[in-house]
């Protein structure tokens, strides 16, 4: 309910009008009701802001989505598909594709190969140095983390200045002005698929997150829900950084949220993460058009609004974390 | 009867040269408690493994109602044996209810999430153990002794006939590890099976248990304490002199130290 509110009131914001009965008006004519409408309004609501609005209510949810999951399966709650280094792969993956001059889909491609490869990497550090704490998890983190930005840097540096660069530094910023309804369609099957997948498995993700000792012992298929799991949430993050570039903060903060507001059993966090961070991200990117008349790049606003509310969590779950 | 798990010439080792045991042979029947019994690091927690199929063998193998259970499925032995780990490393606050529940899990589908059935039997579960007012709290926030309870619910809620304890009362007060010895003898009562690791010998005593030992040279001995136990297989043991006696007005043996 929250959601389509949300959706509407951001559909009425903008540098043309902001009516909302006009808006009102346009939704209703499309669905058969007489009402006069403002034909330059009816191309503003379904050729800007609807796929604008749609696009982040999408890529607000997968964030989050991925960020719970990759906090249960690595049981710790200090991972995100940022610290994972996923958010960065994808952008390198992505990144290179922009570099080779490949299209939408090959983007996509690469970004998620970029993520995976990212995310392999940092649960293998722990893994080969023998240490499984939270502390080393993030550490890895940081690694490939650090050398990805490194190679990001490297492609930016041969990429050609004029086109090349500029649409990586613009892509990469995080930005959803730009966003055509046919790169909504490639992302969609990616988002209903894993986000169904991953809600359906939320109980086994509970158990995922007891650690492998008691999910074996509870007869979990271990190796099989973990694989499934992780490649959804990282398609998820993956397809998000294709269109978005890396927008930080939400994939952090939206899953404590949830589990503050319903506690920590994945069959009812998740479900409310997705709609939190969909909500989150509408937030921000209605703020980020409508603020000033200049666009804010997204990284900063979720940057300027998630780290304060994560310090907040924090503060109120700080007898929960160890 | 029939015995509910046979391990056969049982052999185990990391790296496949190092034997860490070998040639270890018993039987466990329903409502049986057997203690592993040994100094620590000789392999109690690892032969407890192999048995959950934790761990694969190197060598023999062992049954499950008379079946291999290399052959088995994760999923139809979890429906027969239950774990109580150590220690639990919880890292997301669960309530107590949401963490026994996940005993169903080897009686569900993948896809599958529990129903009112499922979490009126982990309700079940706890009102055995007497700790349903815990139900709501989070296993976060609850005593060790309180969570080791939770972890034997869990076990009772996935329908376990034989249940494998990891050293249930290492991180007890003296109280809480008497209380728990008590619920594992409640529990045999009841039928269950229970396998557990112990390195002190006078639980042996408490619960009147079979005991499998593990000694200083590696060697197994099983049976029932009474033929097992004796003063020096102890004191070698453990490198100190115990003393087995019987102690007048509580009427049974105890293991002691005669001094220092």
């Amino acid at each position: 309910m929250l959601l389509l509110l949300g959706i509407f009131l951001s559909l009425s914001l903008g540098r043309y009008s902001n009516d909302p009965v006009k808006v009102l008006n346009v939704l209703l004519s499309k669905i058969g009701f007489d009402v006069p409408v403002d034909p330059a309004m009816v191309s503003i609501v379904f050729n800007i802001r609807l796929p604008r609005v749609l696009a982040s209510v999408m890529i607000g949810a997968m964030l989050s989505l991925s960020g719970a999951v990759y906090q249960s399966v690595f049981r710790n709650p200090l991972v995100s598909p940022d610290l994972l280094g996923v958010s960065s792969g994808a952008a390198v993956g992505a990144s290179t594709a922009i570099l080779l001059g490949a299209g939408l889909a090959t983007r996509q491609m690469f970004a998620f190969a970029g993520g995976i490869l990212a995310v392999f990497v940092t649960s293998l550090v722990p893994r080969l140095l023998r240490n499984r704490s939270n502390m080393m998890m993030v550490l890895s983190g940081i690694i490939v983390g650090g050398f990805l930005s490194s190679v990001l840097a490297i492609i930016k540096f041969v990429a050609e200045e004029q086109t090349q660069l500029a649409s990586i530094v613009y892509w990469q910023l995080g930005s959803l002005a730009s966003i055509l309804g046919r790169e909504l369609l490639a992302i969609l099957p990616v988002f209903l698929i894993c986000s169904i997948l991953l809600l359906l498995l939320s109980w086994r993700i509970n158990i995922l997150s007891f650690g492998d000792l008691e999910a074996r012992t509870l007869g979990v298929n271990l190796r099989q829900v973990r694989t499934i799991v992780i490649i959804c949430a990282s398609l998820l993050t993956a397809s998000a950084v294709s269109i978005s570039g890396t927008i930080g903060w939400v994939g952090l903060v939206t899953p404590h949220l949830s589990r503050l507001l319903t506690g920590s059993d994945n069959t009812r966090s998740m479900p409310i993460t997705l709609l939190v961070g969909a909500i989150f991200m509408l937030l921000i990117d209605t703020l980020a058009r409508t603020v000033s008349n200049v666009e804010i790049p997204l990284s900063i606003l979720t940057g300027f609004v998630g780290a304060p509310l994560y310090a907040l969590l924090l503060y109120k779950q700080r007898t929960r974390l160890e | 009867m029939n015995a509910l798990l046979q391990v056969k010439e049982l052999g185990f080792s990391y790296d496949g040269s190092r034997q860490i045991f070998k040639d270890i042979s018993f039987e466990v029947v329903a409502g049986e408690i057997v203690c592993l019994l040994g100094p620590n690091g000789i392999g109690k927690t690892t032969l407890l493994n192999c048995l959950a199929r934790l761990r694969e063998p190197l060598q023999g193998s062992v049954l499950l109602n008379g079946e291999d259970m290399a052959d088995l499925p994760a999923r139809e032995i979890a429906q027969v044996i239950g774990y109580v780990p150590q220690t639990l490393r919880p890292s997301f606050d669960y309530t107590v209810l949401e963490y026994v529940v996940t005993g169903n899990a080897p009686w569900l589908g993948t896809f599958e999430k529990p129903g009112p059935d499922h979490y009126q039997r982990a309700e079940e579960a706890l009102e055995q153990m007497a700790i349903s007012h815990l139900a709501q709290k989070a296993y976060t926030r609850i005593s060790t002794g309180e969570l080791q309870q939770v972890s034997i619910a869990r076990a009772i809620t996935q329908k376990a006939r034989l249940i494998l304890m990891d050293e249930p009362t290492a991180h007890l007060d003296y109280g809480n590890q008497l209380k728990v010895l008590r619920l594992i003898k409640d529990l045999s009562a009841k039928g269950y099976a229970i396998v557990l690791t112990t390195h002190n010998p006078d639980q042996v005593l408490l619960l009147d248990a079979k005991t499998a030992v593990i000694d200083h040279e590696s060697k197994f001995h099983f049976g029932p304490w009474q033929e097992i136990l004796t003063e020096q297989l102890l004191s070698a043991m453990y490198g100190v002199h115990l003393s087995l006696i019987k102690v007048e007005g509580i009427d049974r043996m105890v293991s002691v130290a005669p001094g220092l």
